[in-house]
């Protein structure tokens, strides 16, 4: 059975995920910082089939608690076979224009805590010789745009992280998985208005075990944010600029 | 980021009439909505999947359960499951009809939380076996205005269970629900249609079909004359053999509101007419799947955009028995003169009225109707209420957007008690909806 670590694990996208996986039997270790919702998803994942569901709490900023948390996950779960790591925030823009430490913690959350994992992780991976690791960047960190440019920074950086990694973990045998969202109804983008390039959190789950399964190295989903992409990334800095996006 | 609040929104239920500007506010687990309750200033009224046709989920504080999703507890040796009220029906159908499970009681539609489907007592194809939806509820957590969790059930704060179930979300939100699963070997359904002429062929084919574990006849509510309630009565009953496989069923969608004059007496005459035609014997036996049998309409989204934009007024009403068969002429036949007619009437045989203050259910006759909402709608529909009322009969509040509180108060006579339990738990004034204010419950 498959043995699965997921950080930020109450993220509704990582939760329709983890539901997937428990269905299929899956051992999952589950790490957030709300304990009553962790609590609640471990019960769920056991109905719903997981041969195991543990939980711990982690704040992602507490970066000095990785190595003690990340080796309890691992020994508990006897070795990784995939890890999801879920966790984000949405940054404000506007407010963080105003706020340098507002901006550095929104890259920490984003980008340093998910680098800080991985290198941890991908050390562990790299000498059990497998594993995948998939991470959720976003299809914002394939162009900066003023509207979002602190969370696309990070996501940008998270993807180019994981480029590097996925080159280097190759030959070891680690797959390295880079999952970019378009839109998707979910709590973190509670306040917009939705229309129809939005996505429900159980289709990405679905696109993402897919991309696990098949060792995928990057994915849009739902797929056509490909071309979506294909064509913003295609614009001409001199005319992007211009642009009100 | 946590639980969340909308921006100011268009709030509607199923019918898309009426309308109400509001405020969502989606709690990511209970314990937030524990917290969130207490210090509300405003009251609230919660919302499921907001499959309820009228207004009954509508306010201008909304408290959504779609986050609170968890399974929480399952025993395979009794089939007793507890989970968070916010579980949609077609999830729990997802996860444990594979495993040889399946919902004791289930409406017409798989999109309802149980949180919703207690609330408003549901009752399915085979209530006249198995009664409302409460029926495979042992037991509710209800938080109330207080911000305290009150567990129920029938021997414990019994008198907040009668009034939580059908109590339409005005004692108190339910967080959780433990309730019995049933036992199924197989996803198909043995299904029977049987062909009535006119209405009292109906009554007396569900009189001598009352054996049959599910049972619903599709009425024409346009044909008159000799032909006044012409029927196609489908039974149906679990098959023994066969696989457990749930389909993913494609799904078609109404992409947008239909224009107004597509559905009118003309298009809807002929529909029927078609419909009734395509049973050519007098009985014919399929073997389907339980998706179609029981949820023929969840294949096709949105299907409410049919009635375009003013949306449309279900109206169901149940009629005792021993009125039964010269109500059901009388108001079909008033229906039939309007030619205000409706795509698949229902027509249901029900049995014995439950303890729930507000449950609907009567022993007697149910017939459920969609109206397009027109501006001469409303009068109509209060004519066929005093009809409903001379037969000492009721309106289901699941369905219900207009109807005046005297005739609420009249037919639903526990309504007193209802109101006199909430005031004991502190609902009071604490939760409403636009459809508890309109029938006087404040
Ligand atoms: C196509 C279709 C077919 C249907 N067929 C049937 C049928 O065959 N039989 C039948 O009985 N009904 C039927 N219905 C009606 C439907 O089952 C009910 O309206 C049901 O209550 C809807 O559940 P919901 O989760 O959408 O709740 P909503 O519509 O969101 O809310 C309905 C009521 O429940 C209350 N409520 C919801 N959740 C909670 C909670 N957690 N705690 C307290 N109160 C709560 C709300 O306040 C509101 O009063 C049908 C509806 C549709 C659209
Ligand atoms: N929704 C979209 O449109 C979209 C699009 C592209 C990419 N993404 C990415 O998808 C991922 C999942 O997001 P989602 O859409 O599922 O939103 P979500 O449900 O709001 O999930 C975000 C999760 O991140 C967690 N989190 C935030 N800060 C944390 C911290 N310091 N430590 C630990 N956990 C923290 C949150 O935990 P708490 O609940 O405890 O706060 C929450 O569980 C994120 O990386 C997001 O950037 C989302």
């Amino acid at each position: 059975m498959q043995k699965l670590l997921i950080i930020g694990a109450t993220s509704a996208i990582a939760k329709a995920t983890a539901r997937r996986f428990a269905s299929q039997g899956a051992h999952i270790y589950l790490l957030a910082r709300d304990a009553a919702r962790l609590a609640d998803l471990a019960a769920d994942l056991t109905v719903r089939g997981a041969a195991s569901a543990h939980v711990a709490t982690l704040d992602a900023n507490a970066i000095a608690e990785y190595p003690s948390v990340l080796n309890t996950a691992i020994q508990t779960l006897g070795g990784i076979d995939i890890v999801l790591i879920a966790h984000g925030t949405l940054s404000n823009q506007n407010a963080c224009e105003q706020d340098i430490n507002l901006t550095l913690q929104e890259f920490t959350t984003n980008a340093l805590s998910v680098i800080a994992l991985l290198t941890h992780l991908a050390n562990y991976c790299e000498q059990q010789q497998h594993g995948t690791l998939a991470v959720i960047s976003s299809v914002a960190g394939d162009r900066g745009r003023q509207s979002n440019y602190i969370y696309g920074t990070a996501k940008g950086a998270v993807s180019i992280f994981l480029q590097g990694l996925r080159n280097r973990l190759h030959k070891h045998g680690v797959h390295v998985l880079t999952i970019k969202p378009g839109f998707v109804n979910t709590p973190m983008t509670a306040a917009f208005k939705k229309g129809i390039l939005w996505a429900e959190p159980d289709t990405i789950a679905a696109g993402i075990v897919m991309a696990i399964e098949k060792q995928r190295d990057v994915v849009y989903l739902p797929f056509w944010w490909r071309y979506i992409l294909l064509i913003i990334r295609a614009i001409p800095e001199r005319l992007f600029k211009r642009l009100s996006l | 980021m946590k639980s969340y609040l909308s921006p100011l929104t268009t709030l509607q239920g199923f019918g898309r009439y009426p309308q109400q500007q509001g405020y969502i506010y989606t709690p990511l687990s209970t314990r937030e909505c524990q917290d969130h309750l207490p210090n509300l200033t405003m009251p609230c009224i919660t919302q499921g999947m907001g499959r309820s046709y009228g207004d009954s989920a509508l306010a201008e504080h909304v408290i959504n359960t779609q986050q609170l999703d968890a399974l929480l507890a399952f025993n395979p040796a009794t089939g007793q499951l507890r989970c968070n009220a916010g579980v949609t029906l077609a999830e729990l159908l997802s996860v444990f009809v594979p495993k040889g499970w399946f919902l004791p009681i289930t409406p017409g539609t798989q999109f309802v939380t149980v949180g919703g489907a207690i609330a408003s007592d549901v009752h399915g194809k085979n209530h006249h076996h198995d009664g409302c939806f409460s029926e495979c509820v042992a037991s509710l957590e209800v938080l109330l205005a207080d911000g305290d969790t009150l567990t129920c059930s029938r021997s414990q704060h019994a008198e907040l269970f009668h009034s939580t179930c059908g109590g339409m979300g005005l004692t108190g939100i339910i967080l959780t629900a433990t309730l019995h699963l049933k036992p199924i070997q197989s996803t198909a359904i043995m299904q029977t249609t049987l062909k009535a002429r006119h209405l009292t062929e109906a009554l007396d084919l569900f009189a001598s079909q009352d054996q049959a574990t599910y049972s619903v006849a599709w009425i024409d509510c346009l044909a008159q004359g000799k032909s006044l309630g012409r029927s196609l009565l489908m039974l149906g009953e679990h098959e023994s053999g066969g696989t457990l496989h749930t389909v993913k069923s494609s799904n078609v969608s109404v992409p947008f509101d239909m224009p107004h004059l597509l559905l009118n007496r003309y298009s809807i005459r002929a529909f029927n007419t078609l419909y009734y035609a395509r049973i050519r014997g007098q009985s014919v036996q399929q073997r389907v799947h339980y998706q179609p049998f029981f949820y023929p309409l969840d294949r096709i989204q949105h299907w409410n955009r049919l009635y375009g934009r003013n949306g449309f007024v279900q109206y169901q009403l149940v009629l005792p028995q021993d009125a039964g068969k010269e109500g059901l002429h009388t108001i079909l036949r008033h229906i039939a003169a309007s030619g205000r007619g409706s795509f698949l009437a229902v027509l249901k045989a029900l049995g014995a009225e439950n303890n729930n203050l507000l449950s609907f259910p009567l022993k007697g006759y149910t017939l459920a109707l969609d109206f397009k909402l027109t501006p001469d709608l409303l009068p109509f529909l209060d004519e066929l209420d005093a009809r409903v009322l001379d037969f000492h009969g009721r309106i289901y509040l699941a369905k219900d957007a207009r109807m005046k509180a005297s005739v609420f108060k009249r037919s639903y006579p526990r309504w007193e008690m209802f109101q006199a339990i909430r005031a004991q738990y502190g609902s009071l004034g604490r939760f409403a909806s636009l459809q508890s204010r309109r029938l006087g419950l404040d």
